[in-house]
């Protein structure tokens, strides 16, 4: 697919999800709100692991730390105020990745991925098992954040349009920052750092300082991510903590292929509408999951935006050239 | 705690951490030899413990169960590394990683399918179902001391494999450098097979032995995976002797937690990973 197409399709796509909640059920403009919340939580962990080269097999520590932080801020019988909460929440996974960066990112390769991986481990455990978190049943939050600015609100949140119309922005904005981000010198310097990390030592930069900003980002935008969808569902729960959401996100990225912001969201949608698709077909729907999975790690190298180029590449009879 | 109570947390944390060096040694062997990462390893435990659990209502003895369950666990290994391991050895640690997450859901919905989600009780074998008395209302189960000298054993019998044998010396050299060892005229196939297959007995093995002590449920897997990992973490990546010493860190970190910090138990194990990480990021014995 040549620019132009990809940006026709791209735009006609996103016109489609803004004009949804005019002629669409809303069962499935809640389906689609889902998929946007994770395609936010999708190209936050792309950051690290398609543009710096940083597999982190524990990016939903971040996503349950903001999901717990707005439950934790509403009060039991009032909403909480949307201009605190939401950042108040994003803040607390920005920080929880900084601290915990601090450490992983001592470390590399192998041990990057398991250490991150233990250290989600430590927060689930953290929600699980003391008295903050209640319990593994989780905490129902029973008022949506309250939207209004002294008295107005632009927006009500418990309106599910707005609220879609909310998610929408929050995944534009994400988009859009990211692509601000890699476009700066400091995205350059994140993509210098995946492609050789002792290059850019050379070269003069502290690349751990990069790489702990990089997964501080991140770890912020999960927890946005995070955030919209406790507030999407009412509830949180220690299983959105758990090493099953880091490995389903990290195979969204995978799936739609690294390094690409795009494709972070075509893996969000492709594994949403999968299990929307197996959950239909049998109880045992992971079971068909699971094969998915295997038979695309083996037959799809590069992922699903890799796929049409390998395609027509075959059928030119040359080689492709991922 | 009077001494009698400290003893057994003792005795608990020493087979603890022995069961999960059983558990961790196969991963680290198949990490340091072959370079995959493996996230279906914890899947082995618990297909161990179902195996064990299946076998004995069949057979009827515990023992009689695991010797057989061992040959078909090692078969099912050496199976699986034809069929799909022996793909990924020149993937990424990535495409390593989403396979064989892929394969713990396989393998979790094959155990749901095949016996249900109920969790399911072993007897302990007949011979050791007495307990050692140690005090006038404490006493100590004489198969948990079985399964610490079985995996006393087995850690024994592991080294002497690795830095006594042919078969550990191209094991060790096989590790260095896969390329030298095939010039050399050494069937890497084979050797890379027997790994993985000894790493997939080893978890079955230690699941078959843990059956009576911790029943066997769905999802028994991934707990063990996950200590595990911190387990190959703290010891260094490839390093059966870190393995042990850290398998029995953690025993201790995670018995005495429960005893002493109820509040932090589920945290201590990832506490003391924090601690050693700080100290060595690559673990403590981590070849240069």
């Amino acid at each position: 697919m040549n620019s132009r197409t990809t940006t026709f399709f791209k735009l006609a796509v996103m016109a489609g999800v803004l004009a949804f909640p005019a002629f669409g059920s809303a069962f499935y403009a809640e389906l689609i709100a889902k998929v946007m919340i994770l395609a936010i939580f999708a190209m936050s962990l792309d950051l690290l692991v398609g543009f710096t080269g940083l597999v982190s097999f524990g990016h939903a520590a971040y996503f349950g730390i903001a999901a717990y932080a707005v439950a934790l801020l509403t009060p039991k019988y009032d909403p909480a105020n949307l201009w605190l909460a939401l950042p108040a929440s994003v803040l607390a996974a920005a920080a929880a990745a900084f601290v915990i960066g601090l450490f992983v990112l001592r470390t590399k390769g192998i041990y990057f991925i398991m250490v991150t991986l233990a250290f989600a481990q430590m927060a689930y455990y953290v929600f699980h098992d003391t008295p903050l978190g209640g319990g593994s049943d989780g905490i129902y939050l029973n008022f949506k954040p309250d939207a209004a600015i002294a008295g107005w609100a632009p927006f009500d949140l418990n309106e599910p349009r707005h609220l879609y119309y909310f998610v929408v922005a929050a995944m534009l904005f994400v988009y859009g920052l990211l692509k601000l981000v890699l476009r700066s010198p400091f995205g350059r310097v994140l993509v210098g750092i995946r492609s050789n990390e002792h290059r850019m030592l050379s070269l003069g930069y502290a690349t751990f300082r990069y790489k702990l900003a990089a997964f501080t980002l991140a770890g912020g935008l999960a927890g946005l991510a995070g955030f919209l969808y406790a507030v999407l569902f009412g509830f949180v729960t220690p299983e959105y903590l758990s090493w099953h959401k880091s490995g389903d996100v990290l195979l969204m990225v995978i799936l739609g292929g690294m390094g690409n912001l795009a494709g972070a969201i075509a893996g969000a949608v492709a594994l949403v509408g999968l299990q929307e698709i197996f959950t239909g077909v049998t109880k045992h729907w992971q079971l068909l999951m699971g094969l998915t999975i295997v038979a695309a790690v083996l037959f799809m190298p590069g992922g699903m935006t890799a796929t049409p180029a390998r395609i027509l590449a075959r059928l030119n009879g040359g080689k492709s050239n991922v | 705690m009077d001494f009698v109570s400290f003893l057994i947390q003792v005795l608990n944390s020493l087979q603890y951490g022995l069961l999960l060096f059983l558990v961790a040694s196969g991963l680290t062997l198949v990490f340091g030899i072959m370079g995959i990462i493996n996230l279906a390893h914890g899947s082995f435990y618990m297909i161990g413990a179902y195996l064990a659990f299946a076998l004995t209502s069949m057979t009827g003895n515990l023992m009689l169960s695991i010797a057989l369950g061992i040959p078909l666990a090692f078969a099912f290994g050496a199976l699986l590394e034809w069929a799909l391991f022996s793909h990924l050895y020149k993937r990424d640690h990535l495409e390593q990683v989403l396979l064989t997450y892929g394969l713990i859901l396989i393998f979790e919905e094959l155990r749901s399918l095949a016996v249900g989600d109920e969790v399911h009780g072993v007897s302990i074998p007949a011979l050791f179902s007495a307990s050692i008395p140690l005090s006038d209302n404490l006493s100590y189960p004489v198969y948990r001391i079985v399964i610490s000298v079985v995996c006393l054993a087995l850690a024994g019998g592991l080294y002497f494999l690795i830095q006594r044998t042919r078969l550990g010396m191209m094991i060790r050299a096989g590790s260095h450098d896969r390329d030298m060892v095939k010039a050399l005229g050494i069937d890497i196939n084979l050797l890379y097979r027997t790994v993985f297959a000894l790493g997939v007995a080893l978890a079955a093995l230690a699941g078959m032995l843990a059956a009576p002590i911790s029943s066997v449920y769905p999802g028994m897997g991934s707990s063990v995976l996950i200590i595990s990992f911190v387990i190959v973490v703290i010891g260094g990546v490839g390093s059966v002797w870190g393995a042990l010493v850290a398998a029995l860190v953690i025993g201790f970190a995670d018995t005495f937690g429960k005893v002493l910090l109820p509040d932090l138990a589920g945290l201590m194990v990832y506490l003391v990973m924090a601690l050693v990480l700080l100290w060595r990021p690559e673990g403590i014995f981590r070849k240069a």
